[in-house]
């Protein structure tokens, strides 16, 4: 990694609400896959990774209230405590608001250095309301998810970025 | 935030404003799903909205399983048909076995006078996914309230127990696992006749017995099946072994760790029970202020 860190900055087009939307159920459907044993551990909570994907990249589009509704969805799927999940995912995308101008700035290296943490504190948010209601710490390999959620970003960004992408000129030589 | 805008644009609330507008919210609803089940009619009500996801994302392992099916082996199906008839005929002798000792049995309830224990009905189901929270044990089935089922249902596959219904949607359920920590089966030694209470313990695949003491008859390899006297499972369903007991006289109690018989954690049918066809009435609640103003009476 260059010491110089910045990007060159591209021009893309608006973003389709339509695109968030389906970006977001096709988290939810991938977060309520059929993970069984060990890949359970290690499937990272996709719905979190949107969420501070949009929240970064597009603040203005993607509303807290949306994020909170997500999380109410997660609650259902896991059966957990009703709230848990969207309690962690309105602090997740505040997080995300506040970071968005540095973490847009940086190259993909460093960004992963803001995901990580980020959603670290999603999972300890829904580590202590747990703790709170009484369960045990579920192990180490519980923050793993995280992590592997953090490496995913750079192809996510790749991906998501895609329909953005203006459509070459076929005037230009 | 660090931009201000203009009083021109009306933008809403501020982001933190919303962040606690939202964390209270939700602060309030863990509460109330907490300590109060207040909120029923709401989580219902989104899990309608879940449901075509839910269908959606174990389509595909269902559709695997079923292609996977179709692709069987002739040598498999003859093997498996071998293995069938064999079994149908141990079972047939056993069931044979069975109308004679029932006939006994009913005979002998008869002469004492108490009340025939009726067939149970029993509805199958399907285990759509295990739920993804890491600090509890529960699977999704796939009927609901529009299938018939009621919270409070035993869950059994066809070893035995595997747990109980614990919320019921309009057409899943939510099953928490005999492993999940907190939940308890009241059993019996198949071997000795001795109840205990069987207690998961969060973790894949083992139980523990607690509160026995150390002089009590439990041995590696026994069988524990339900007792029934809790009212929700049946008595007599296979539900654990014994694979290690520990006597250590620095402690009360022994320390006895048991495996589930049934596949708790395999994607398979499994069938829910119908609720226990004769339920003793349900002893008067202690009321602890009841026994206050006595005292203060007395």
């Amino acid at each position: 990694m260059s010491a110089n860190s910045m990007t060159p900055q591209e021009l893309l087009l608006p973003v389709r609400p339509g695109f968030i939307l389906l970006t977001l159920v096709l988290a939810l459907l991938a977060n309520l896959l059929p993970w069984s044993g060990w890949t359970a551990w290690l499937a990272p909570d996709f719905v979190a990774l949107l969420v501070l994907y949009w929240c970064i990249h597009e603040p203005r589009k993607f509303g807290f209230l949306t994020a909170w509704l997500l999380g109410l969805m997660m609650d259902i799927a896991d059966g957990s405590l009703f709230g848990q999940h969207a309690l962690a995912y309105v602090i997740l995308a505040y997080a995300g608001t506040f970071l968005h101008r540095r973490v847009q700035r940086f190259s993909m290296a460093p960004q992963i250095l803001h995901v990580i943490p980020l959603l670290l504190l999603t999972d300890l948010v829904v580590l202590l309301v747990r703790a709170l209601a009484g369960a045990d710490f579920p192990g180490l390999p519980y923050f793993l998810g995280s992590f592997v959620g953090a490496a995913l970003w750079p192809l996510l960004t790749r991906l998501l970025k895609l329909p953005q992408r203006p459509r070459p000129d076929p005037d230009r030589v | 935030m660090e931009h201000t805008p203009p009083p021109l644009f009306r933008t809403g609330p501020t982001p933190l404003t919303r962040l606690l507008m939202l964390s209270t919210l939700s602060l309030m609803l863990l509460v109330a799903d907490a300590r109060f089940n207040y909120i029923t009619l709401l989580r219902q009500a989104t899990a309608v909205v879940l449901y075509p996801l839910q269908r959606l994302a174990t389509a595909p392992a269902a559709i695997g399983r079923r292609i996977s099916e179709f692709f069987v082996t002739h040598g498999a199906l003859r093997e498996d048909n071998q293995q069938l008839a064999a079994r149908n005929l141990e079972l047939a002798r056993e069931a044979q076995q069975a109308r004679a000792l029932q006939q006994e049995n009913a005979h002998l309830r008869g002469l004492l006078g108490v009340r025939e224990r009726a067939g149970m009905p029993a509805l199958a189901a399907e285990i759509l996914y295990a739920a993804r929270d890491p600090f509890a044990r529960k699977v999704m089935i796939d009927r609901g309230i529009q299938g018939g089922i009621e919270a409070g249902r035993p869950v059994v596959d066809h070893v035995g127990v595997i747990g109980q219904v614990t919320r019921v949607y309009p057409w899943l359920s939510e099953v928490t696992l005999i492993t999940d920590k907190g939940h308890l089966v009241p059993v019996m030694n198949l071997r000795t006749g001795l109840r205990a209470v069987l207690a998961g313990t969060g973790d894949e695949g083992r139980l523990e017995l607690r509160f026995i003491p150390l002089a009590a008859d439990f041995q590696t390899g026994d069988q524990l099946v339900t007792s029934g006297i809790d009212g929700v499972y049946p008595p007599g369903l296979p539900v654990a072994q014994i694979t290690h007991v520990e006597r250590n006289t620095a402690y009360l109690f022994a320390n006895i760790q048991c495996k589930p018989l049934a596949g708790v954690h395999n994607h398979a049918q499994v069938l829910v029970l119908g609720p226990m066809s004769e339920k003793p009435e349900r002893p008067p609640e202690y009321d602890g202020t009841a026994q206050k103003k006595r005292k203060k009476g007395g």
